[in-house]
């Protein structure tokens, strides 16, 4: 190795010519990217652009058909599956929220919380006075302190998008993948999730995709603009948004 | 583990009367006069323990169904298995009492002219090795069955037409009169178990009373798997399996402990239900009796264990009651009853029962606060 891809592979999350190919059709073409820790990135690009294979390769849904993946310089993603990388410190956030819908909204923390995750020993799991803390403390940031007990069916949309960050959480992960945790959303929550995920990037690498761009405008950070399966541009919201070919494939008049 | 926290109000009620019949039916059995209204006739206790190994069988189905959401249309395989080694075990206890008088070899065998007892007969004669089977051999087809089909993420229709073509092989092989298990005309002509005459009232108000046990103890080992955080993950496959993977959870795991626990329950259901009804052949592997089971856990209310068992015995004493008066208009009345409660009862006869205390309660209750949460934009 030069010491150019060593220091790359000093990244949180490092992504080297990544290409997945479904049936001759090419969802992600030599795709690179890499995302340093405690750093926020936005992902933009038009349907079909890679962005959902993308996650599905860091989570280990899909296999490339070539290229590396490798987190936090040493775990080779490509070889793992979705249980291990979960465990290794990666939380993904499903497009549409996806919750565990006949699960109390404090079970649904609970069943994400950092412990434990084989079979056997669940069966023995006793509630501990540590958790309740953790969950509370999840609760009152993610503002469902009041629904603790109401099953997560009942919440309304919003609330289970913020739910669902709650787990993401609750995992305690090194890097989010959050999958337009906007969509669906009135404006105040829409600014409410920018907060919360700035906040959260604070310590933890987060990396949002969305097609809101005012979302994507209040959370100020570098954009990575995907087209046909690979990287179009990077750089800051301003710089990308006047990028010919950007305005061209995705931004359009 | 967490003891008595495990039994809800419902649960209480059904372990009280199953527990009260174990005690009351043989009880009223021999010790009532025949001419007393309360008498238990010697026609009900075996009919009766027959339900009650049903119930167990149904809890069973319900486990990985209500629970786990895997639709097996398999589990007689696992309640047939089961009810095979118990077969085993009684077909060993005739001895030289066989038509053809020979101490070792059932009588199947001397007429097709084997020499000697085939290997997996061996033990059988040994009731503790028999029963050891009756968990053993369905846990290991269904450790087997689930290690691949989960690992490979076999799931819904797919799953569930794989487990009818299981039981359905399974029957097959067991018609075959050089399998070794008496081919179409299974196991049958039991003397004794465990030393006592198989057709004295004695043995069948305690093989009643066994199953009642039986019933019982399934439930609470069902219950104390779903009422801990595993049974919360349980639920969390059911409804949302790849949120469940993407928290770190094993998910094949899970559905292959909840698998095997399941089809060791059905295993020893048959394993009961065997000296009650006294033969054990292939036609219990048949795909409509697995169908069966399904509908009784859908007519009594899936996911709630005690519906399981009340389905098994609504539609059992319908089937009893039916096939005397019009055996023709069984299978449509059994049809009919299916879609019936999936248009009209989707959580069955314990889900409409809860949902009219709810209405009670609920016109006596203040309705909960409404909402005050943003709504999403539409």
């Amino acid at each position: 190795m030069d010491s150019q891809s060593q220091a790359l592979t000093q990244s949180l999350l490092y992504l080297d010519n990544v290409s997945v190919v479904f049936d001759g059709f090419r969802a992600l073409n030599a795709l690179s990217l890499t995302i340093e820790e405690a750093e926020m990135r936005a992902i933009i690009g038009p349907n079909g652009a890679g962005k959902t294979t993308m996650m599905d390769v860091i989570t280990g849904k899909t296999r490339p058909t070539k290229g590396e993946a490798v987190f936090a310089g040493v775990h080779d993603l490509t070889k793992m599956d979705e249980a291990a990388i979960a465990q290794l410190g990666i939380g993904r956030k499903f497009q549409t929220p996806t919750v565990f819908d006949m699960h109390t909204v404090e079970d649904n923390l609970l069943l994400a919380l950092k412990e434990d995750r084989r079979a056997f020993s669940n069966i023995y799991w006793r509630r501990t006075p540590h958790e309740k803390e953790r969950i509370d403390a999840l609760l009152e940031r993610i503002r469902l302190k009041d629904h603790r007990l109401r099953k997560a069916a009942e919440l309304s949309h919003g609330q289970k998008q913020w739910l669902e960050i709650g787990m993401l959480l609750a995992q305690e992960p090194r890097l989010l993948l959050v999958d337009e945790p906007a969509a669906g959303m009135t404006d105040q929550e829409t600014a409410d999730t920018a907060d919360l995920l700035r906040d959260i990037a604070k310590t933890q690498s987060v990396v949002v995709v969305e097609h809101d761009m005012q979302f994507v405008r209040d959370l100020d950070v570098k954009v990575t603009v995907l087209h046909e399966g690979s990287v179009l541009a990077e750089g800051s919201l301003d710089h990308v948004s006047a990028n010919e070919r950007v305005i061209e494939v995705y931004l359009g008049r | 583990m967490r003891g008595l926290g495990i039994i809800d109000r419902k649960g209480a009620v059904f372990l009280a009367i199953v527990l009260g019949a174990a005690v009351l039916v043989p009880a009223s059995n021999l010790g009532l006069a025949e001419t007393n209204p309360l008498h238990v006739s010697d026609y009900l206790v075996p009919l009766l323990g027959k339900y009650v190994c049903y119930a167990l069988l149904a809890v069973a189905v319900d486990l990985v169904w209500g629970y786990c959401g895997v639709l097996s249309l398999g589990h007689g395989a696992f309640f047939a298995l089961g009810g095979y080694a118990m077969g085993m075990y009684l077909m060993r206890q005739i001895g030289p009492r066989g038509v053809y008088g020979n101490p070792v070899l059932p009588d199947f065998m001397v007429f097709l002219n084997y020499k000697e007892l085939p290997w997996f007969w061996w033990g059988f004669d040994v009731f503790p090795f028999a029963l050891l089977m009756v968990f053993l051999v369905p846990g290991a087809l269904a450790f087997l069955f689930g290690w691949f089909a989960f690992r490979s993420r076999v799931t819904g229709v797919y799953l569930s037409i794989i487990t009818q073509a299981m039981t359905f092989a399974l029957m097959l092989a067991f018609f075959r009169n050089d399998m070794g298990f008496g081919g179409n005309n299974g196991l049958t002509d039991f003397k004794d178990i465990l030393g006592f005459s198989i057709s004295a009232d004695g043995t069948r108000t305690a093989l009643f009373a066994a199953s009642a046990l039986a019933l019982a103890g399934g439930y609470l080992v069902c219950r104390a798997l779903v009422t801990s955080k595993y049974g919360k993950v349980l639920v969390a496959v059911r409804d949302a399996e790849s949120r469940t993977r993407f928290l770190g959870y094993r998910v094949e795991n899970y559905k292959l402990l909840c698998w095997v626990v399941s089809a060791m329950l059905a295993g020893l259901a048959g394993a009961l239900y065997v000296p009650q009804v006294g033969i054990i052949n292939p036609g219990e592997f048949a795909p409509a009796n697995s169908i069966e089971m399904v509908i009784w856990v859908a007519v009594g209310g899936r996911g709630t264990l005690v519906g399981a068992a009340l389905g098994a015995l609504i539609v059992n004493a319908g089937k009893t009651w039916f096939t005397g008066m019009l055996p023709e208009a069984w299978l449509f009345a059994l049809g009919a009853l299916f879609v019936l409660v999936t248009l009209f009862l989707p959580r069955g006869v314990l889900g409409l029962w809860a949902s009219l205390t709810e209405g009670r309660r609920k016109t006596t209750a203040p309705a909960p606060p409404a909402m005050p949460a943003a709504k999403p934009a539409e």
